[in-house]
Formats: C-alpha cells, sequence, structure tokens
C-alpha cells in the first residue's frame, strides 16, 4: 500500500517538443492517497492511458517524477513497483488453468506453495471463481477472463496499486453493472488503492471516490462526483459529466447581475468575475425550470427518456437550452419562460469558473 | 428459423471437382491400376493382386530408403522449427529493419528448387566452391560427392539454408499478432523471459508452429529436386531418398507395378504421419 505522488510529471512521444500540443501528458502534480478510489477520465487521447503506464512503469516519462511513497519509482520496472494492473482487453495465460493464472504472479516470486494455494483459494472466493478454478481459462466467457486478470492483481495482498484501464470495454452491458459493484465491493474489502481509467462517466462517477478528469493531457479537475456534477470547474467539465450536458449561454454582466439578452440572470459566483474575456453562463438541466417569467424561449423539442424527459428550447438569439421535466408536468408546448436556480447558475469566463482556479 | 437447403450450390464447384478429377483423381487411380497389374510391354497387363505391395513392404531397398527419408525429415525439422522460432523472436517488431528482415527471410523461398540444388552442388565443390575449398584450407577433408556423412551435412544444411524462413515467417506471424497488453501484464506479473515465451509466445504461436511442422513435414517427406541435383543419392545410395528411389524404379527400371505400389504406400505413410503430427499439436484445443 502506498500514497503515490506525481511531482512535475510530463510526458511527450516525440523528442523534443516545444509547443503543448506535443506533449500527450502536460505539467502534472497530483497525490493519490494512500487506500482512495480514483477514477481518471476524459475523452480518448486525453492523455489518461499515458498517466496510467507512467504510473505502472511501462512508460518512462519525459519529465518529473514518480514516488510511491515517498520513494522514487521513476524509472523501476513494473515487477519492482509491486503494483497490478488489469487491461481493456481480457490478458490471460490461454494455456494454464484458472488456479494457475491465479498463482502465476506469486509463484514468479517464488512464494511457498501452501501460501500459494491459500491465497489464490481467497481470491478466487472473491472474485466469484472457485467454482472455476481447475477449468483451462481459456474456456472461460470474456468477464469470466476479466475476473482472472482482476484475480492475478489481487492476489499479492502487498501489492501497492492496482490500476484499471477500461477494464468493462468488452464486458456485455448487464455484466457491466455486476462487475462494477464487484470492483466497489473489493475495494471497501481490501481497502487498496485503486485507479480507474475510463471515458464512461458512469463508471468513473459510481467507482470512484474522487475523479480526475483530463482533457488533451492536461487535468481540468479533480473532486468528488458531486463536486464535478454540481460544481465544474470547466465548461468541458460541465459538458462532459451528466447527460444531457450542461446548457451554456454567451452573457455580458451588467453590475451583480448576468445578462442574457435582455434578461437579467443572478449567479452564484457573480461577484467573482473580472472584467474582460468571453463570459458564459452555465447552468445543468436538472437546475433549469419552466417558470412565468424569465428567459423567454420557445419549446423545439420533447425526448422521453423514462423516468423524464429531455425538453429542448431556443432562446431569441438562437441559443439551444435543456432541461428536465418530470412525466408529470405539464410542458408549454410553445413560447413560455425558463428560470435558473440562482446556486447552481455559475459564469464561465474563457471557459473556466469565473473567479476561482486558474481564473483566480 | 428453417434452414433453406440450396442445392445450385453443387453447380459452382463442379468446375473445381472437374479440374481435381483431371489432375489429382485420374492419375492417382491410374497409378492404383498399375499397383496391381503386371505387364511386359506391348500394352499388355496382367491381373496381379497384392504381389507388388508385399514385394515393397518386405524389401530391404525400400526399407532402407524409408529409414534415410525419416531421418532426413526428422533431422530437418528439430533443427528448421527451434532455429525458426529463435530468428523470429530475434527479428525487430517495429522500425526500417522490419521490412529487410522480411526480404532477407523471403529470398531463398524465392529461389527454384533446382537452381538451389545447382547453388549448393558448386558451393560444396571441395576444389572450385567456397564451402567446400575453405572446409579444406581449414584442414577438414570434406568431399561431399565421396563421403557419406559430408554428403548429408550439405543436404541438410542445404535444407536448412533453403527452408527455415518458412519457419521464420509463420513464427512472425504469430509473434507480431500478440498484443502489447500480453507482455505488459507479464512483466507486471514478474514474469521471467522464459516464463513469457513458455506461457504466452509459445502457446501464441501454437496454431502457425503447427502449420510449419506440417508444411515442413510434408514438403521434406516428398523433396526430389534439391537432392537429386545436388547428389543424385550418392555417394552410393547412402542420400537415396524415397522419392529419388521411387523415379528410379519408375523411370529407371521402367518397373511399373512396383513403384506404383510404392507410391500409394508412399502417399498413405505421409497421410498418417501428417494425422498424428495434426493430433499431437492439437490435442489441448478446445
Amino acid at each position: 500500500m502506498a500514497r503515490i505522488t506525481l511531482d512535475n510529471l510530463g510526458h511527450a512521444y516525440m523528442p523534443n517538443p516545444q509547443a503543448p500540443a506535443d506533449w500527450a501528458l502536460q505539467q502534472l502534480d497530483f497525490e493519490f492517497a494512500d487506500g482512495g478510489a480514483y477514477a481518471l477520465l476524459g475523452p480518448s487521447g486525453c492523455g489518461k492511458t499515458t498517466l496510467l503506464n507512467i504510473i505502472s512503469g511501462l512508460l518512462v516519462p519525459s519529465r518529473g517524477r514518480v514516488l510511491f511513497d515517498g520513494e522514487d519509482m521513476t524509472t523501476r520496472d513494473p515487477a519492482a513497483r509491486n503494483i497490478a494492473q488489469v487491461f481493456q482487453f481480457p490478458v490471460i495465460y490461454d494455456t494454464m488453468t484458472v488456479r494457475q493464472n491465479l498463482a502465476f504472479p506469486l509463484r514468479n516470486r517464488g512464494v511457498p506453495a501452501a501460501e500459494i494455494d491459500a491465497r489464490v483459494r481467497e481470491i478466487a472466493e472473491m472474485t466469484d471463481l472457485t467454482e472455476m478454478l481447475d477449468q483451462r481459462a481459456s474456456g472461460l466467457t470474456a468477464d469470466g477472463k476479466q475476473k482472472i486478470s482482476l484475480g492475478r492483481g489481487l492476489v499479492r495482498d502487498d501489492v501497492n496499486v492496482i490500476m484499471f484501464d477500461e477494464p468493462l470495454t468488452v464486458i456485455d452491458p448487464h455484466l457491466k453493472w455486476q462487475l462494477r459493484s464487484k470492483l466497489k465491493e473489493l475495494h471497501r474489502r481490501i481497502d487498496r488503492t485503486m485507479i480507474y481509467v475510463t471515458h464512461d462517466q458512469i463508471e468513473a462517477l459510481t467507482f470512484a471516490d474522487r475523479v480526475v478528469l483530463m482533457k488533451d493531457g492536461g487535468v481540468v479537475q479533480i473532486g468528488t462526483p458531486v463536486e464535478l456534477f454540481e460544481r465544474p470547474a470547466h465548461t468541458f467539465v460541465g459538458h462532459f459529466i451528466g447527460s444531457p450536458g450542461m446548457n451554456l449561454l454567451p452573457c455580458i454582466m451588467a453590475g451583480d447581475k448576468a445578462m442574457i439578452g435582455d434578461t437579467a440572470v443572478s449567479a452564484a459566483n457573480a461577484a467573482a468575475v473580472k472584467p474582460g474575456g468571453s463570459l458564459e453562463i452555465g447552468i445543468r438541466p436538472e437546475f433549469v425550470s419552466f417558470a412565468d417569467k424569465g428567459l423567454p424561449v420557445r419549446v423545439t423539442r420533447v425526448m422521453n427518456a423514462g423516468r423524464y424527459r429531455i425538453v429542448e428550447t431556443v432562446t431569441g438569439s438562437g441559443e439551444t437550452v435543456k432541461l428536465l421535466a418530470s412525466n408529470e408536468d405539464a410542458v408549454p408546448s410553445d413560447a413560455t419562460h425558463l428560470s435558473f436556480d440562482p446556486a447552481f447558475t455559475r459564469i464561465y469566463r474563457n471557459g473556466w469558473l469565473a473567479g476561482e482556479g486558474r481564473d483566480a | 428459423m428453417r434452414k433453406t437447403v440450396n442445392q445450385k450450390a453443387w453447380f459452382f464447384i463442379l468446375p473445381v471437382l472437374v479440374l481435381v478429377a483431371f489432375n489429382a483423381i485420374l492419375p492417382l487411380m491410374t497409378v492404383v491400376n498399375y499397383s496391381v497389374q503386371e505387364t511386359f510391354g506391348n500394352n499388355e497387363f496382367f491381373w496381379a493382386g497384392l504381389i507388388w505391395f508385399e514385394q515393397v513392404i518386405s524389401s530391404p531397398r525400400f526399407h532402407d530408403s524409408l529409414i534415410r527419408q525419416l531421418i532426413f525429415t526428422f533431422s530437418i525439422l528439430a533443427i528448421e522449427i527451434p532455429l525458426g522460432v529463435i530468428i523470429a523472436l530475434a527479428m525487430p517488431r517495429k522500425g526500417m529493419w522490419v521490412s529487410v528482415c522480411l526480404v532477407l527471410m523471403a529470398l531463398p523461398l524465392l529461389i527454384p528448387w533446382n537452381v538451389v540444388g545447382a547453388m549448393w552442388n558448386i558451393f560444396a565443390l571441395p576444389d572450385i566452391g567456397l564451402m567446400g575449398y575453405t572446409l579444406n584450407a581449414i584442414g577438414f577433408d570434406f568431399n561431399f560427392t565421396r563421403q557419406i556423412e559430408d554428403a548429408w551435412f550439405t543436404l541438410l544444411l542445404m535444407d536448412v539454408w533453403h527452408w527455415t524462413s518458412l519457419v521464420v515467417l509463420l513464427a512472425y506471424a504469430g509473434l507480431v499478432s500478440i498484443p502489447d497488453a500480453y507482455y505488459q501484464a507479464a512483466r507486471i506479473d514478474g514474469a521471467s523471459s522464459w516464463a513469457i515465451f513458455r506461457y504466452i509466445q509459445l502457446p501464441k504461436m501454437k496454431r502457425v508452429l503447427t502449420i510449419a511442422v506440417l508444411l515442413r513435414f510434408m514438403d521434406s517427406f516428398n523433396i526430389y529436386t534439391e537432392p537429386f541435383v545436388l547428389t543424385g543419392g550418392g555417394p552410393g545410395n547412402s542420400t537415396t531418398l524415397l522419392s529419388i528411389d521411387l523415379v528410379k524404379i519408375a523411370l529407371g527400371q521402367f518397373d511399373l507395378g512396383p513403384a506404383a505400389a510404392m507410391s500409394l504406400i508412399y502417399f498413405l505413410i505421409i497421410l498418417l504421419l501428417s494425422w498424428v503430427f495434426y493430433t499431437l499439436m492439437m490435442r489441448n484445443e478446445e
């Protein structure tokens, strides 16, 4: 078990990186606390797998250091780091049985046979593989194979961190849910640091205590799932997390109010907005409601999403605003007004949350 | 849902059936025909029953050729398969050298078989051949046209030179198809290079190696042109393999009956051994 520190980390796949775009991973300082459940979330190509491979030692970073409990591991071999990784596609040793697969990392480290046997039994129990222990691993289904990969990660009781690289990609949807809750349960049970890479927000938000949201090789926001949802630090976070994503409307400041066209809107961080830059109002569809007065819009579309409906409206200047309506609520058929919950209405300056973080 | 049976498909394989009938089945039937008859010329044939089969099976000459053939085939398999795998493992996986290596490897396979025989014949000549002359110059008494061991050495070396590439290319194709994640997982699991070879690379190469073994087995068991050009079966009969012996009987002595019987036995041996190889190597596949 270990606390993992990333110190001034950066990585480029080309030899002489100049422009920021040359870096696959921008400057990064972060600390993964011991025993935490983290998710690295972001679209494809945002650098999350690069970061994972640097932590596991499959990749040596172009600059910066990786520390495990303060000890420099930057150039150490993956085996020396004592970590485990579960890959996107199940990696199993075809010719071995499930039992031999689980025992493999221990056998390579010369653990006594009796101890291996006990550990394998325990892990098989945890991952529901007990009944298949003596089957050949190649005969299992995709989720069974992924459980073996996971089991191989868990079987050493001294691993510093277990990393998951989009482990549910090849799993059937109904089994995804099972495996996801299994992972969560295992994390509670073994209390080991886990880092989970995914581009699926539901996987990230359900698994992690802390989510690291990445874009273009940089970290955009680090926070709890609730923080990411309620206080996106960047319009990208608002857009990427939530379904549908956050509404963004260009605005200008007039005193302590933001003006969308002729309509004044109060926002939680209105007082902190500095002059200049391009300003946008960000409000999640969950916090928009129909009202008698407020922002004038026209309803253009109603989509049924099962337990609720997604209503699409358009403002006078042609901006789209989405909101959620319960199935019982009446949806106005044409022209109406919208009101925004001021506590969850925020102003973004040049994309960043005004007055905080990088805009401070 | 019911499967519809479409008999029209038969028409589409008819041309192939006709072609195969003319170039394989009919000639084979002719051989079967010869193998149970005796002829004294004038196109007159007499029923001979299984006499030729009995004669071939009990003939010491056939036994000797068969043993030489088995020694030859198993020797080249024992050399070419491991050597091919080792070379494939040592080849680069990416970069410009990949193409260079692949072209170099493919070269021996592109040379016509009789040219390979002629090349090695000249190469090994003790008086003017590069290899033969060099070996003699550094103190070996090397003469492949006179000494049995030297003839065998040259014969095996020639086949290894000619055909190891095939094993390399097949094994290489198997190796590059292994996803990186396997190597990464193995590194994380602390596997040694031997364990990586034994539990990842070898199992993933199994199918292509099965093909390699079968191809090399069948081809080497049928080999004719190269030893015929290199040694002509000599010195004496020391490198007379089955096919060379067969041609001597069929075309040299014009003993059609015994030659036909020998062909069929030869064919059955290849079929049987191929089946044994295949069954052994695929035994654990689900």
